[in-house]
């Protein structure tokens, strides 16, 4: 479904990203893992039109998508749930799902689909995003994601800052979410959950791919190698 | 690639920055000499030339390096010259003393704004500090000791002959132009350089390295009141009369954001460029009325459109010309390749 | 009584800087920009009207609605060709190229026109009046500002608060990197908000004009009055815009009362003391 080969990203002079080859198939999970700094926010900002990069670097089923506008290539499928969860601070709980649908994406999942999966939303649909807790942020970020009906989904440390039970509750939800053929990137700090979700997993270095693999045949000295640079 | 497998060297001269000292000491020498051999009406202009240039300078300090924009400066020229008018004409002062003053004057002033217009930010804070600039200028012409709205004459001149007159202000405006971009360079150059760069690139990380924001602003702030009140002295003990609408006119405003749109902000150079051009274009468009400011303001649309860093940086970055260097450059010496001065600013 | 009377023209005159200032407020709102030739659109405006009511022979109310689409057209094509160019981390560019406009306006407007005062006719609705008691008088055409004003800002606070579009713009003044995530396309959406602001500028450039007579240079005066009251009323919030507004009208009357070399000036005393005691303004009600 996704393609990307000799992937280059830059912030003015500075490079983050060295020719990072990758890959993802229909309804797939894939791990992306490394230490601060790695490169694996970049990757996923230059998939989704956030950062600027040749055309032909990124393929959606086929067709270049790299250096389009972030607006259009929502458009064609592709949903980010941001690092950090960057909620929108003056809208609702409901008003920053329904948002999530502006895309004008027709596809099974709907407000009522995404209540279905995080009931505890419903209850605080008035309330403003910034009052919620950070797990229930998330879980607004992830359905603002799922609203624009996307193929392929990309979580970027949905962990990031949110206690360990927390963490767990939002990955359960996963299966439910990885329904008609979704590919999901999901990128991850903590290298137990990363390799229990996913099918596949590219550890990141230094902007480069240090170590690809299924993610139930990698070895744990395999794996702090390729993270750890020993 | 860890320090110790290169060397390199840290440094500001250029060549270009050699030739320009050179050249300045043959320019300054110069005119230095002119007030023997040259006519009246040449030093005025030069006068009124060096008026707008350090009034530039002291935006450029503002703006491009306290990251303080204010379309408000007229306050302070107006303050410095009406002070003058005060203290010479009602004081007694010596009109000369009093340019100084001036300054000193403006820079109080400075204080007390800076309070009130602090509280705003970016575009807010730009025309805050315009709003100040009118609340001098209604003040002023409310006030019928300083001559109302029709203003009044330096009648303190008159104990002068004319050549001494128009030598000192000459000699004074040459003294206050060195002196300021003089100062401007030195300030840059120093850790007060260093740390309002930092601020203007990053606030919030300057707060954590120990570096005082607000201090420093305001140390910006004042410095550059001061300047512009000294000029504003000096350009009305150039014109000998003064009013509250020319004295406190955003029109000043208006010609150094061209003179900085041309001369870009963020390099010393850039406003003595804005400024040759401005006087330029002056000299040859003047006749034309609107269309003359029609034409200014289209070059500062599509100029800031264009090329955001002014004519002058754009110029600068192609060719790489520093005659004012103030930012450090990285040189590496590497065994194996020749030298290659690699810089390291924006 | 001559207090209250005072007091009630400046309500009224609060109308028409409310009609100045709400534009003013959606575009800092929505964009973070300042246009410094705000004021000078307004006189555009004007100028426009009085075009359209000499071409076509109406009355300036029929032309009004002429001005607010040309005028929104004006700002959208403003915003997409010129003003999206220099939105970024730096604040100068738009500072200075508005800058820039402000000037080629007043001079353009100048060369056009003349310096000669003009004014646009409205016939004896222009000095009709209801005498509430002894000395005070409410005219009908200062009530219709206010009327309309107030029309205005509830128009703007349902449409942000109730609309896709109103949605859009919120999201994309918090966080315009995200919002392209919801395939928002930032640069039309910039430029509807342009557009609206120019509507908006519309009005109170007829509704001048109407009121007074109107001159190229005064652009920059009707920048700061409604810059002040944006500081006065607060930030993020079309309601306190208009309170700030009619703040300033009420300020600037008192003080007019008091000295007639005094109005402006009480208004800039007042926008002084709010921002020395209490910055984000009276009704702030953002971020």
């Amino acid at each position: 479904m996704l393609t990307v080969h000799n992937l280059e990203a830059f912030y003015g002079d500075f490079q983050a990203l060295f020719g990072i080859d990758f890959e993802i198939a229909a309804g797939e999970t894939v791990a992306i893992i490394g230490a601060n700094g790695a490169g694996k926010s970049t990757f996923l900002k230059t998939i989704c039109g956030l950062m600027r990069t040749p055309a032909d670097t990124v393929r959606f089923d086929g067709a270049p998508i790299g250096g389009a506008d972030a607006s259009e290539i929502v458009k064609r499928g592709i949903a980010l749930v941001p690092e950090g969860r960057r909620l929108f601070r003056s809208l609702s709980v409901e008003e920053n799902l329904r948002i999530g649908g502006f895309a004008g994406r027709s596809g099974a999942w709907t407000l009522d689909r995404v209540y279905g999966l995080f009931p505890i939303l419903e209850d605080k649909r008035k309330a403003p995003a910034p009052s919620l807790s950070g797990g229930q942020q998330q879980m607004v970020a992830i359905g603002r994601a799922l609203m624009s009906n996307p193929r392929l989904l990309m979580c970027d440390e949905v962990s990031l800052g949110l206690a360990p039970i927390v963490v767990k509750d939002i990955y359960d939800a996963l299966p439910d979410i990885c329904t008609g053929g979704l590919a999901v990137i999901v990128v991850e700090q903590d290298i137990e959950t990363a390799l229990r979700v996913s099918d596949r997993v590219y550890c990141f270095m230094h902007g480069k791919v240090s170590l690809a693999g299924r993610s139930a045949e990698l070895s744990h000295e395999q794996i702090s190698a390729a993270y750890f640079g020993l | 690639m860890s320090a110790a497998e290169r060397d390199y060297l840290i440094e500001r001269v250029t060549l270009a920055s050699r030739i320009g000292i050179v050249l300045a000491i043959i320019v300054i020498a110069a005119l230095i000499s002119l007030p023997w051999w040259g006519e009246s009406s040449t030093m005025r202009l030069i006068v009124e030339f060096i008026c707008y240039l350090v009034l530039a300078q002291m935006w450029n300090l503002l703006a491009g390096y306290g990251g303080l924009i204010s379309i408000g400066q007229q306050a302070f020229f107006g303050i410095g010259g009406y002070s003058l008018f005060l203290l010479a004409n009602s004081a007694g002062i010596n009109p000369f003393v009093s340019i100084l003053c001036g300054g000193l004057i403006a820079a109080a002033f400075a204080v007390p704004t800076s309070a009130v217009v602090f509280r705003l930010q970016g575009g807010y804070f730009a025309v805050g500090t315009w709003v100040v600039a009118e609340v001098y200028r209604l003040l002023v012409m409310n006030a019928p000791v300083l001559g109302g709205g029709s203003g009044q004459s330096l009648r303190a001149m008159l104990q002068f002959s004319k050549s001494t007159r128009e030598s000192v202000t000459y000699w004074i405006a040459l003294a206050i132009a060195v002196a300021g971009v003089g100062l401007v360079y030195w300030l840059l150059r120093s850790r007060f350089g260093l740390a309002l760069t930092a601020i203007r690139d990053s606030e919030a990380a300057s707060e954590s390295q120990g570096v005082d924001v607000r201090r420093y602003k305001l140390l910006v702030y004042v410095l550059a009141a001061f300047g512009s009140g000294l000029v504003g002295a000096l350009y009305y003990i150039n014109t000998l009369r003064i009013a509250p609408d020319a004295a406190f006119s955003i029109g000043w405003t208006a010609s150094i954001i061209f003179i900085v749109v041309i001369g870009g902000i963020g390099t010393i150079e850039g406003p003595i460029v804005g400024t040759i051009v401005f006087f330029l274009m002056r000299e040859l468009l003047a006749d034309y009325g609107s269309w003359y400011m029609i034409g200014l303001g289209l070059v500062a649309v599509v100029v800031m459109v264009k090329w955001p860093r002014g004519i002058w940086g754009f110029v600068q970055q192609k060719f790489d010309l520093r005659f004012f260097p103030v930012q450090r450059r990285v040189r590496f010496l590497e065994p194996a390749r020749p030298d290659q001065p690699v810089s390291l600013e924006n | 009584m001559v207090w209250v009377n005072a007091i009630v023209q400046g309500v009224l005159l609060g109308g028409l800087y409310a009609l100045f200032a709400i534009g003013l407020s959606l575009a800092y709102g929505v964009m973070r920009l300042v246009n410094i030739a705000h004021g000078d659109f307004i006189v555009l405006a004007a100028y426009i009207g009085l075009l359209v009511v000499t071409t076509l022979g109406v009355h300036p109310f029929v032309a009004l609605p002429a001005v607010v689409v040309l005028m929104f057209l004006l700002g959208y094509l403003l915003q997409r060709g010129v003003l999206n160019l220099t939105l970024g981390p730096d604040i100068l560019p738009p500072l200075l190229v508005t800058f820039g406009l402000s000037i080629i306006i007043q001079n353009v407007l100048l060369e056009s026109f003349s310096a000669d005062a003009k004014a646009l006719e409205i016939g004896p609705l222009q000095t009709a009046s209801i005498r509430l008691g002894e000395q005070i008088a409410v005219g009908w055409f200062p009530l219709i500002m206010l009327l309309a004003a107030l029309a205005l800002t509830v128009g703007l606070e349902l449409l942000f608060a109730k609309t896709p579009l109103g949605m859009a713009f919120r999201a994309t003044s918090d966080d315009q990197q995200i919002a392209q995530l919801m395939g928002i396309r930032n640069r039309h959406v910039y430029g509807l908000a342009m557009g609206i602001s120019f509507a908006l500028i519309a009005v109170g450039g007829v509704f001048m004009g109407i009121k007074t007579t109107f001159t190229p240079d005064l652009g920059p005066g009707f920048l700061l009055f409604a810059f002040e009251a944006v500081v006065i009323g607060g930030l993020g919030s079309f309601w306190g815009t208009f309170a700030g507004s009619v703040i300033l009208g009420v300020a600037q009357g008192i003080g007019f009362q008091l000295n007639p070399g005094w109005g402006i000036l009480a208004g800039h005393l007042v926008f002084l003391a709010v921002l020395l005691f209490n910055p984000t303004g009276l009704f702030a009600r953002t971020r």
